[in-house]
């Protein structure tokens, strides 16, 4: 399987490849890690004009803590999150997602941000980006201008623009990123005492989630939960952010009656669809019991004091 | 566009069109057969190279983007004109039944003890976890893994 024809470009500074999509965005496709692009490419189902490729951009891989965030950069592979030691210290919900995604190989190129543009409804990071209320930062030549679709009319400008991941993720294969803008980083916030996990049922490695769920929730000094991220994979027409399972957990003291609940929360509020991996009955019964397994697991590494 | 790879340590520069795969790159331009083509998805892994001394599936990477890298094939592995320590396991221990996914599982192989020098069986079926064996020989290919581990390992000490 061969893509169409296109023009291949590989700047060396950030610069450079923000004026090329200044100059042209609408026809580029960007290229981090490529293991959705390129086989989507080869399908024909995307045919860019001009492939942007950011791999020769130095200073653009890194995970590192800043500003009260842990920062994971465009050309971080999901190899590198899996060996990373500062998201094994400081984020248990991406520590926990990122063995599951993919197969090692392909883990090898593939990125967490690329993951994030492409939004692919069925990929595992933007449920984990929900769950843990991230931000990711957009970069463009001159800053964005243009009328703000769905929102009141905001005007965006400067160079750099921070999105909340909700605002970030509009649809299937759609974010809210413009054409002349580079996803350049996501960044979670740090927590105090808190805990999360992934709960994937893959059917064999590399294959997509026929559920997954993440979790993530933090305790205060009276051991309440003061903030709780509960977000689905393949269950929905996209990723499904669980906001009133989430509401009924803060606040409250932790206990197994309470995760049942949720669990029953998340369970009424996906739509997963019957396929050949599984029926939607099937499906909607694992969400219920995974929220309440990966919450039950994101209380025991909380309480353990990591973070 | 004009591209230079150095491939098993040999470097060849050609004019290749951008969309051409890297796979088609080693096989059609180099003559380098041993890496195979299988499900052309980006699920079975017989393509798989060494970039750098990184596993990547090479039906999902462009040869322009293999510009200024260093590629290892199966055709690189041999030392001195002898077969690797993986290799020589994979004969010892019949790490292979008709042998059309064994280069990249020798070379998954070959970078995880490159990086594990002492890997348990879990690790092994880890790595080897994007690469599908038909034959489903995994038993033999996991043995012959931990025993190149091995050989390696005594390699080293003495």
């Amino acid at each position: 399987m061969y893509p169409s024809k296109f023009d291949y470009l590989a700047p060396e500074t950030l610069e450079e490849a923000l004026a090329v999509l200044a100059e042209r965005g609408d026809e580029v496709k960007i290229l981090a890690g490529g293991q959705s692009l390129i086989p989507m490419m080869k399908l024909r189902f995307a045919e860019p004009s001009t492939l942007l490729d950011i791999n020769r951009v130095p200073g653009l891989d890194a995970i590192d803590i800043q500003d009260g965030h842990v920062r994971v950069q465009a050309l971080a592979r999901h190899a590198d999150v899996v060996r990373s030691e500062v998201i094994k210290e400081e984020n248990d919900l991406m520590a926990g997602a990122a063995p599951w995604i993919a197969d090692p190989i392909v883990r090898n190129l593939g990125t967490v941000c690329g993951s994030l543009a492409h939004h692919d409804p069925e990929g595992d990071w933007a449920s984990v980006m929900l769950a843990l209320d991230a931000e990711v930062v957009a970069a463009s030549k001159e800053g964005v201008t243009h009328f703000h679709p769905g929102a009141d009319g905001t005007q965006h400008t400067g160079g750099t623009r921070v999105i909340s991941i909700q605002e970030f993720l509009v649809d299937m294969f759609t974010t809210s990123l413009y054409p002349t803008e580079i996803l350049t980083e996501v960044r979670v916030p740090r927590y105090e005492r808190g805990g999360g996990n992934y709960q994937k049922l893959e059917r064999k490695v590399g294959d997509y989630a026929t559920v997954g769920v993440a979790t993530h929730i933090e305790l205060g000094v009276d051991d309440r939960i003061t903030k709780a991220g509960i977000a689905l994979t393949s269950v929905y027409a996209h990723n499904l952010k669980v906001t009133d399972a989430e509401t009924a957990l803060v606040g409250q003291a932790p206990s197994d009656e309470l995760f049942a609940e949720a669990g029953r929360i998340a369970s009424a509020a996906c739509d997963p669809a019957s396929d050949t991996r599984g029926s939607a009955e099937y499906k909607r019964h694992i969400v219920g019991l995974f929220t309440e397994r990966s919450l039950a697991e994101s209380l025991k590494i909380a309480q353990g004091g990591q973070s | 566009m004009n591209i230079t790879v150095t491939v098993n340590g040999m470097e060849h520069t050609a004019d290749v069109e951008p969309r051409l795969l890297l796979v088609d790159f080693i096989r059609t331009n180099l003559g380098l057969t041993g890496t195979h083509i299988g499900c052309d998805t980006t699920s079975c892994g017989v393509c798989t190279v060494l970039i750098d001394g990184t596993p990547v599936k090479t039906c999902t990477m462009f040869a322009v983007q293999a510009n200024g890298r260093s590629v290892t094939t199966v055709e690189g592995l041999k030392q001195n004109g002898e077969l690797s320590a993986m290799q020589q396991a994979f004969r010892e221990h019949h790490g292979l039944q008709c042998g059309f996914c064994t280069p990249a599982m020798m070379l998954v192989g070959t970078a995880l003890i490159e990086e594990n020098p002492d890997p348990t069986e879990d690790d092994i079926r880890w790595a080897i976890s994007g690469n599908l064996c038909r034959c489903t020989g995994y038993m033999n290919i996991v043995k012959s893994i931990e025993a190149a581990a091995e050989t390696t390992r005594e390699g080293a000490i003495s």
